[in-house]
């Protein structure tokens, strides 16, 4: 097998290794350090894609990230990956790369059926032509633009792969290793700055491993390799490649996409396939170069055309051919270069330069050479369809619009140079207003927003000289000032090639009466025409002008298309490019993968995940787990086969008739202390705080300032400064920071000092008639009569040998106690009320059963105290005080928290006394009722009442006192349900609370 | 990502921190009499202004510090960072 593109010699490939692959089936070979890109091209393959509206043959354009064309879908490490850029994926054993975007396949697309079509495809075409009928939009007009939109297929496979987030902070961070970064990077690292210094390739140097130029007598390259050796041996240096800075924030913050291993065939289990840099750099270097711009002319997208820069960069790192019969079309001297390269790899370029005969040294060199230049000269038209055979090429006259001579040449590849474009995407990230430079036809940065400072050719410096110049005093300077040392170095001597003055020519006219696609946008097929057509309906802001045409809005984000798009538009208009302005630059610079967005956050690790110290039991005791914001809570234990229904009515029923215990330990609990703490209390809490004894809990409802409930819970005095607040495990966070709030902020002058105990505590309830008979054989010593030990009582006392907290409290609504001891002793403590409670019939019960017991009670919770209730909603109005003030009471004189209809919180039954309500029905006076049906109010909690042996919810209504013995409809789009319900008091079990008192 | 300058613990990472909105709103005093156009401007008006604002921020993941603040709306620009109890000119 020959790659007969392959030069001999050339290249920094590893010619020993050989690596085999396959394209669209076709199995392939290429060498360690080939892209998919370069083994392509060696195998004489350049058609590798369809476009995106007229699937017209595409080969590749550039030779890294500004490809617009070469997008494949790859598997490799067994997934597949849609839109990988060709031009900069490595290649590695075993990869399978196939075309986009085409059907049955990449020679020969039906879609292709579009590019004869195009007359019906114009600019804007998606928002005329998909108008009318309405009723098309779902199922005709969406489905085919999202199957016609389509680039690559995602992967419905889970990612198994590993990716990585790093954080890193640096003194200088330089995105880029061409010239300029190298030097900035050396320069701050000598200053003993910590550095980081990035590039996106795999190999080091930018256009020092290219271009012909000599430093210090070294070869560009060779100073390169030197350098980076040089600053990977500093302790004080970070130097990765295959790492993209693709996006500038606010505070100097960058981040990085590193490819870890993609270009391994075997790594370590651990090892992450990408990672993601969050870098705060004190000073950032943008040393991204430039990307040279191509000139429109007649059919230039056909396969076999490239940038003259990449056909360079194609010889000389990866020893590849871009063809043996070239054209070189520029308008300035860098192509030159390329057409030398050729040259002594024995291939005979032309030359056609827009400019009129005149010399300098390149064009001396390649004169001296015998190399065809042909000036005044440019390609009207590509030939060929699936690859370059010939080109129309034409004799421009003195003004360039029309032609003196036009005659057709042979050719196998057109390389082409429109000058060059620098990179400021990032500065622009940053926040940096740029401003047009006329010399060099491109927008440069220029007032800067952040601690950034573009050097080199990023910054519009051409010449080597100027680069290395500019790196050195940049990278010294801005690191002497965070560091406080300069170190002296000495600038090198520098031998390059003087460039001419370029040709500010930028589309090849057309002859008359021919009327070839002159593309702008490669990617997203937008061509001069349709530029022209955005201009006469009347588009003139460039920014719609972009969104009109898609000019500039595909993955590669305009990179080779943006400048030219401009200029096209300020001819147009008779406007100079500055005053059209241009588009956003937005992050990231290049695609990135969405592993990497999301890094090791997936599954378990999205969040952390909060157990409680009895986790262990409930988990050999076959407990269903339910998420309580990061907690796991046992829902219920299965017995049997038991389903959710049945277990938590069982569990329930069992409360209700001996004796459960539930693990309260997620409740929050807040340490309050200090002397004025029963103060605080009473400026938090609705209710009177002031005179609770020592030893007693009292239950507390706090508002926000607006009078909507907050939260509730008890609170229990422990001593005379000393308080321990409960809250629901939901807004356990929320109150804490509200306590911490008032505390800072409002009245620093109270003496008080809180702090979360919630972990400190391991918790559980003990409820049901038999609770006391169990609390009792649980403290042996201890007298836990009523008399003793009331409802709202609280005592400590050792638990076998550990000491303990026990509240009379009750949430269940049965008489009940909390018992908390130390979270390391919950295991012990659970255990041994699995053992006493054995001869009381004690069961462990989850939050559903625990949900049953307090709705039925008539409880409020979380479904309750949603956020739009104030506390006369919810029953609650007893627990406000009208003596005192306290956070939120001004709010509740309000006229709408006052009306008589107001919402209030009722019960409901179903009329057949079977049908269960789902909660969020709504509730109407008529089922059948048209649409909009006024709605009365809504089913917040839904249980099955163990009690009376059928459903029950509570309900908040509009006017629902009012509403008791009425009935009603609860109707569930959702569930399409619709039950006749009966309108009652909410509390349906033991309304005058004797229970709890017992 | 902003980098916010906690009085209390140096130079950390906006993650740490939870927005707590106007630092200049004052809290009627408790235990007074307040109108209602008072209150309801307390509860419910606040500017949105373009440029430099005075807010809260608490360090939640950090020192759990309420902190000031100044910043600029539009460019994100923190000028001043202090503690509740200083103030920011």
């Amino acid at each position: 097998m020959s790659q007969p593109f392959r030069l001999n010699k050339e290249g920094l490939i590893n010619r020993n290794k050989k690596i085999s692959f396959t394209f669209n089936g076709k199995k392939l070979f290429g060498y360690e350090g080939d892209t998919i890109a370069s083994a392509l091209i060696a195998n004489g393959i350049h058609l590798v894609g369809r476009s995106f509206k007229y699937h017209r043959p595409r080969g590749f354009f550039g030779a890294g990230v500004e490809e617009p064309n070469a997008k494949l879908q790859v598997e490799f490490n067994g997934h597949s990956e849609p839109n990988v850029n060709a031009t900069e994926m490595e290649l590695v054993e075993g990869l399978s790369a196939t075309s986009q975007n085409c059907w049955p396949s990449v020679n020969f697309d039906i879609g292709a059926i579009n590019n004869f079509l195009k007359m019906f495809f114009p600019a804007g075409f998606y928002y005329k032509t998909f108008m009318w009928p309405k009723s098309f939009w779902y199922k005709i007009y969406e489905p085919f633009i999202r199957k016609a939109a389509g680039l690559g297929v995602a992967s419905i496979e889970k990612d198994k792969e590993r990716y990585e987030h790093k954080f890193e902070y640096c003194d200088l961070l330089v995105t880029g290793s061409g010239p300029s970064g190298l030097a900035s990077a050396y320069a701050a690292a000598k200053n003993g700055a910590k550095v980081i210094l990035a590039e996106d390739k795999p190999r080091f140097g930018g256009t020092l491993l290219t271009d012909d130029v000599s430093i210090d007598n070294l070869s560009g390259k060779d100073w390169a390799e030197k350098i980076i050796s040089e600053l990977k041996s500093m302790p004080n240096v970070t130097v990765k490649n295959r790492s993209q800075v693709f996006g500038y924030y606010d505070h100097n913050m960058l981040v990085m996409f590193e490819r870890v291993s993609d270009h391994l065939e075997k790594k370590s289990k651990f090892t992450p396939r990408q990672r993601l840099w969050y870098i705060r750099a004190k000073e950032t270097i943008l040393s991204t170069g430039s990307i040279e711009r191509p000139i429109v002319f007649g059919n230039n997208d056909t396969p076999g055309i490239f940038l003259s820069a990449a056909a360079k960069e194609y010889m000389k790192v990866y020893g590849v051919l871009v063809g043996k019969k070239p054209l070189v079309f520029t308008n300035n001297d860098s192509a030159y270069e390329t057409a030398l390269e050729f040259k002594k790899n024995n291939v005979e370029p032309i030359i056609l330069d827009t400019r009129e005969e005149h010399s300098s040294e390149l064009i001396d060199e390649a004169k001296s050479k015998g190399i065809d230049i042909r000036f005044s000269h440019g390609v009207i038209v590509a030939n060929g369809y699936k690859k370059v055979k010939s080109a129309k090429i034409g004799k421009l006259n003195k003004d360039k619009n029309s032609f003196e001579k036009i005659e057709t040449i042979e050719c196998d590849c057109i390389c082409v140079s429109g000058f060059w474009t620098p990179s400021v995407h990032l500065a622009s990230q940053s926040g940096n207003k740029l401003k047009y430079e006329d010399k060099i036809d491109a927008f440069i940065p220029d007032k800067k927003k952040q601690h950034e400072t573009s050097v080199g050719a990023a910054n519009g410096s051409f010449t080597l000289e100027e680069s290395l110049k500019n790196g050195f005093e940049n990278g010294s300077n801005l690191s002497a000032k965070i560091t406080d040392t300069k170190t002296e170095i000495a600038i090198p001597n520098v031998n390059e090639k003087k460039y001419g003055t370029h040709d500010k020519f930028w589309c090849m006219p057309l002859p008359k009466n021919e009327n070839p696609k002159r593309f702008v946008d490669f990617q997203n097929d937008v061509s001069v025409s349709d530029i022209e057509i955005a201009l006469r309906e009347g588009y003139r802001s460039i920014e719609h002008v972009k969104r009109y045409t898609t000019l500039g809005m595909a993955t590669d984000q305009g990179r080779t298309s943006n400048l030219n798009g401009l200029q096209l538009v300020s001819n147009i208009e008779n406007k100079i490019v500055p005053e059209v302005g241009h588009t956003t630059f937005r992050p990231p610079f290049t695609p990135i993968t969405i592993g990497t967005i999301v890094g090791r956050e997936v599954g378990m690790e999205y969040m952390p995940t909060r157990k409680t110290p009895m986790h262990e039991w409930h988990e050999k005791n076959n407990a269903v787990f339910v998420d309580a914001g990061a907690w796991k809570r046992p829902r219920y234990y299965k017995q049997g086969n038991e389903t959710l229904f049945e277990a938590s009515k069982r569990e329930a029923k069992n409360v209700r008739e001996n004796v459960g215990i539930c693990d309260v330990t997620t409740l929050g609990k807040i340490d309050i202390k200090g002397p004025d703490a029963a103060e605080f209390l009473n400026r938090v809490y609705t209710n009177a705080w002031m005179k609770l004894p020592v030893g007693k809990a009292r239950y507390g409802l706090m508002l926000r300032e607006d009078g909507i409930v907050m939260d509730d819970g008890t609170t229990t005095r422990i001593s005379e400064n000393h308080y321990h607040m409960t809250t629901t495990t939901a807004q356990a966070a929320n109150v804490l920071s509200h306590l911490e709030y008032y505390l800072q902020i409002v009245w620093p002058e109270l003496n008080v000092n809180v702090v979360s105990t919630t972990e400190q505590w391991a918790g559980a309830a003990i409820a049901g008639p038999k609770s006391r008979d169990m609390l009792s054989k649980l403290y042996p010593d201890l007298d836990v009569s009523n008399d003793a030990l009331p409802f709202m009582g609280y005592k400590e006392a050792e638990f076998f040998g550990v000491p303990s907290r026990i509240f009379r409290i009750s949430f269940s609504g049965e008489l009940a106690y909390e018992i908390n001891v130390k979270s390391d002793n919950g295991m012990f403590m659970w255990e041994k009320m699995m053992e006493v409670g054995k001869e009381f019939g004690n069961q462990p019960y989850g939050t559903e059963a625990l949900s049953t017991l307090r709705i039925e009670m008539g409880h409020v919770a979380g479904p309750e105290l949603d956020g739009r209730t104030i506390p006369s909603d919810v029953s609650l109005n007893g627990l406000v005080s009208k003596k005192k003030d306290f956070i939120g009471k001004n709010s509740l004189v309000r006229e709408a928290f006052n009306v008589e209809s107001r919402q209030k919180i009722v019960g409901l039954i179903p009329i057949d006394r079977k049908s269960s309500i789902p909660e969020g029905s709504h509730i109407v006076q008529d089922q059948n009722a048209k649409l909009p049906n006024p709605k009365l109010g809504h089913v917040s909690s839904s249980c099955w009442s163990v009690e009376n042996n059928n459903p029950f919810s509570l309900a908040i209504m509009k006017d629902g006192k009012n509403m008791i013995g009425k009935k009603f409809f609860a109707v569930s789009p959702l569930k399409n349900k619709s039950i006749e319900v009966e309108v009652i008091s909410s509390h349906y079990v033991d309304p005058d609370g004797k229970r709890v008192r017992s | 990502m902003l980098y916010i300058k906690c009085p209390y613990c140096g130079l950390r990472a906006q993650k740490e921190f939870s927005y707590g909105g106007d630092a200049t709103v004052k809290r009627p005093n408790i235990n007074e009499e307040v109108s209602s156009e008072d209150w309801d401007n307390f509860v419910y008006m606040r500017k949105s202004p373009r440029g430099k604002h005075i807010e809260l921020w608490q360090h939640i993941a950090g020192c759990r510090q309420w902190i000031k603040v100044q910043r600029d709306t539009a460019t994100h620009e923190i000028f001043q960072t202090a503690k509740v109890t200083e103030e920011i000119r």
